[in-house]
C-alpha cells in the first residue's frame, strides 16, 4: 500500500471519530426522550404522539450511524418492519412498539453514546498528542524554558531532551493514525451488534423482497411469452400458411400454366426465407444462439462488433454462467448498450466483465453525454428487474457531461469452461 | 468434385447431399456430429466441405472449430460453414489464417439453388462466400475511410466483399466490366489497400480491411 493511502484514511478516521463523537453526545438527549414518552404513554395518552416523533429521531440517528460505519467498511442492513398503511395513532404506535428494532435501537442509545465517545475522544486525543511532540520543540525553544515535558522524557531539561520529542511525536502520530480506522471499525461493529437486524427480521426481509422480485420475474415472463406468441401467430406462422397456399396454387398450374406456376414457386420461396428471418429475430430476443455456442464474453464480443460506436470488451470469466444468469447478464449489457447507442453521443464504449468471489460483475463506460436517468425511460428500471430476479444490481453514475459508467453486478457460481450440454437444436 | 457434409438433422443432410449430387459432386462422408468431422476432413481431404455450426454432443460451435482446426493441419483446405445464425466473430475467426477457401452462409442460402452452389464451386477454387447479413453488419460501421465512399463504391465493396468476381459484380449491378475496375482501384486507394490483380487475394484483403 501507498503510505499516502494510510496516511489519508488514517486522518478520515479520526474526522469520522469526531462526528461520532458529535452524534453520540446526541443519543443522550434521544434516550431521555424515549423514556419520557414511554413513561408518558398511560398518562392522556400524550405517548401516542410522542413515541412515534422520538422513534424517528432515534431511527434517523440509527440511520447516521449505520451511514457511518458503511463509510468505514461494514454496511449494516436496515431492520425495520414496513410502515403500516393505515396511518392512525394506536396503529403506529402498535407497529412501533411491536418491532423488535426499536427496542434494539434503544438498547444501543446508551452503549453506543458511551462507545462514540471514548473511540471517538481516543482517535482524536493520540495523533492530537503526537503532533504537539512535533511542534512541541520548536515551541518550547522559542518560549524557553518551564516545567515541560514530553513522552518518556519529564521533564524536559535541556535541549538535547527537547529533540527527543520530535522522534516521540512522529512515531505516536503515526500510531494514532494507524489506529484510527481500527477504532472506527470498532465502533461500527458495536453499532451492528445493535443496528443490524436479526436474524429473524433478516428473513422476514428476504421474504418480502424475494415477493417483489417473484412477481416482477412472473409479470414479465408471462408478458415476454405473450410477445412471443404474438409475434409467432401474426409473422412465422402466418407466412406458413401463405406458403402452403402458394405451392397448393403452383401445384394446380403446373400443367394448365408453368410459367405461372413458375412464378408462384419463386414467390414462395421468397416467403420461406423471409419467414426465416423472422424467426432468427425472434430467436435472437428469446435467446441469442451466439450466446449458446460461446457464453456470456463471446456473445458480448458479437454484440460489440455489430455495434456503430467502437467498443472495447475486456473480459475474465473463465467458465460457464448458469444459462437463465447467463440470458439475464447478457440481455443487462445489450440492454444497456441499447441504450449508449440510442441516447449517449459517444465515441468510444468499454465492457468489462469479470468473475471474483461468487461476484459477476459487468461495467459499461461510455464517454457520452452523460446526464442519463435512471428515473427515466423503462431502458434502466427493466434491466434492474431483470438482475433483482437473480439478487443482481445496478448502479450508474452519470454527471452531465458525462463520462456514464452502469455497474453491474449479478451473484452467480461459474461452471469449469466449455462444458455446457444445452438441448437446443441447430 | 468431392464433398464432406456435416450436418446433425437428417432432413437437411439428405437434402444437402440430393442437392450436391445433382450438380455433379460427390459426397465422399456426411457426418452428423461434432467428433467425427476432424477425422472424416483429414481422411478424406475433400475438394470442399459443408459443414453446419451447431452439431452434437454440445450444440454450441465445434462444426466451427472443426473447420478451423481442419484448416490449421491443412492449410487452405476448403471449407463452406453454414449456420441459422451468421455473426461477424465467427467470420473474423473463419478468415484469420488469411487463406481463400472459405464460405460463411446462412442456411437459408440453400433455397437458392444456383447462387448456392455457385458459392460452393468458388469456395471450392480457394475464393470467398460471404454472406450478405456478415456484409451489411461489416459495413454499418460508418467510420472515416469508409464514410468516404460513394454509394457506388460501397455497393461495390459488399459484393467484393461477399466474394464476387469483377465479371459477377458487373452482370448483378447491371455496369460494365470496366466500371467495376474503375470503382475497385478508387476503392482501394481510399482505404489504403494494397493493389493485386488476382480476385480472391483482393477479397480476402477487403475483407481483412472490414474485420480489423
Amino acid at each position: 500500500m501507498d503510505s499516502r493511502d494510510w496516511i489519508r484514511d488514517g486522518i478520515r478516521a479520526v474526522a469520522g471519530g469526531v462526528l461520532g463523537v458529535a452524534l453520540a453526545i446526541t443519543n443522550i438527549p434521544l434516550f431521555v426522550l424515549f423514556v419520557v414518552s414511554l413513561v408518558l404513554t398511560p398518562v392522556l395518552g400524550i405517548g401516542l404522539v410522542l413515541l412515534p416523533l422520538v422513534t424517528a429521531l432515534v431511527r434517523f440517528r440509527a440511520r447516521l450511524a449505520r451511514r457511518l460505519a458503511a463509510t468505514f467498511g461494514m454496511p449494516i442492513a436496515r431492520p425495520y418492519r414496513p410502515a403500516p398503511e393505515s396511518r392512525g395513532p394506536l396503529v403506529r404506535y402498535r407497529w412501533i412498539i411491536t418491532d423488535p428494532a426499536t427496542w434494539r435501537d434503544f438498547a444501543w442509545l446508551l452503549p453506543g453514546a458511551v462507545a462514540g465517545l471514548v473511540l471517538g475522544v481516543l482517535s482524536l486525543a493520540v495523533p492530537l498528542y503526537g503532533i504537539e511532540g512535533i511542534l512541541l520543540l520548536p515551541l518550547w525553544i522559542w518560549l524557553g524554558t518551564g516545567d515541560y515535558g514530553y513522552g518518556a522524557v519529564w521533564p524536559i531539561e535541556t535541549v538535547g531532551e527537547g529533540f527527543l520529542s520530535l522522534p516521540q511525536g512522529t512515531v505516536i502520530l503515526a500510531i494514532g493514525l494507524a489506529m484510527a480506522p481500527y477504532l472506527r471499525r470498532a465502533d461500527a461493529y458495536l453499532a451492528k451488534l445493535f443496528l443490524a437486524p436479526t436474524r429473524n427480521a433478516e428473513l422476514r426481509l428476504r421474504v418480502s423482497q424475494l415477493t417483489v422480485t417473484r412477481a416482477d420475474t412472473v409479470d414479465a415472463q408471462a408478458a415476454e411469452l405473450r410477445r412471443i406468441e404474438r409475434d409467432l401467430h401474426d409473422g412465422a406462422q402466418a407466412r406458413l400458411v401463405a406458403l402452403g397456399m402458394t405451392i397448393g396454387l403452383a401445384e394446380e398450374m403446373v400443367d394448365t400454366n408453368p410459367a405461372k406456376a413458375r412464378k408462384l414457386l419463386a414467390e414462395a420461396r421468397e416467403t420461406s426465407s423471409d419467414a426465416l428471418v423472422e424467426l432468427r429475430h425472434l430467436v435472437r430476443g428469446i435467446h441469442p444462439p451466439v450466446l449458446a455456442e460461446r457464453g456470456l464474453e463471446g456473445a458480448v464480443r458479437a454484440l460489440a462488433m455489430a455495434l456503430p460506436i467502437p467498443t472495447a470488451v475486456g473480459a475474465s470469466v473463465p467458465g460457464r454462467l448458469d444459462t437463465p444468469v447467463e440470458s439475464a447478464a447478457y440481455f443487462a449489457v445489450a440492454e444497456v448498450l441499447a441504450n449508449v447507442t440510442r441516447h449517449s453521443f459517444a465515441h468510444h464504449v468499454e465492457v468489462q466483465l469479470w468473475h471474483s468471489d461468487g461476484l459477476l460483475t459487468m461495467r459499461v463506460a461510455d464517454d457520452g453525454l452523460g446526464g442519463a436517468d435512471p428515473a427515466g425511460g423503462t431502458g434502466l428500471r427493466g434491466i434492474e428487474r431483470r438482475l433483482a430476479a437473480f439478487d443482481g444490481t445496478m448502479s450508474l453514475s452519470s454527471p452531465p457531461g458525462g463520462p456514464t459508467v452502469v455497474t453491474m453486478e449479478l451473484p452467480c457460481a461459474l461452471s469449469s469452461p466449455r462444458i455446457s450440454p444445452s438441448s437446443g437444436t441447430a | 468434385m468431392r464433398v464432406v457434409i456435416a450436418e446433425d438433422l437428417a432432413l437437411l443432410r439428405d437434402g444437402l447431399t440430393r442437392l450436391l449430387e445433382a450438380y455433379d459432386f460427390k459426397v465422399v462422408a456426411a457426418v452428423d456430429n461434432g467428433p467425427s468431422l476432424l477425422p472424416a476432413l483429414l481422411e478424406h481431404r475433400p475438394d470442399v466441405a459443408v459443414i453446419d455450426v451447431r452439431l452434437p454432443p454440445t450444440f454450441t460451435d465445434e462444426g466451427l472449430q472443426a473447420a478451423i482446426a481442419a484448416r490449421d493441419a491443412v492449410p487452405g483446405m476448403p471449407v463452406l460453414v453454414l449456420s441459422q445464425h451468421v455473426e461477424p466473430l465467427y467470420a473474423r475467426e473463419l478468415l484469420s489464417d488469411r487463406k481463400g477457401g472459405v464460405g460463411y452462409l446462412l442456411k437459408d442460402r440453400v433455397s437458392h439453388v444456383a447462387q448456392f452452389v455457385d458459392a460452393v464451386r468458388r469456395v471450392a477454387a480457394g475464393g470467398t462466400a460471404m454472406d450478405p447479413e456478415v456484409v451489411s453488419q461489416l459495413l454499418a460501421r460508418n467510420e472515416p475511410p469508409l464514410a468516404a465512399l460513394t454509394g457506388r463504391e460501397r455497393e461495390v465493396l459488399g459484393q467484393m466483399a461477399e466474394g464476387r468476381s469483377n465479371g459477377a459484380i458487373a452482370a448483378k449491378l447491371f455496369i460494365g466490366e470496366k466500371a467495376v475496375s474503375k470503382h475497385i482501384s478508387s476503392i482501394f486507394t481510399k482505404l489504403d489497400l494494397p493493389v493485386s490483380d488476382d480476385d480472391h487475394r483482393r477479397v480476402l484483403a477487403v475483407l481483412a480491411y472490414l474485420n480489423s
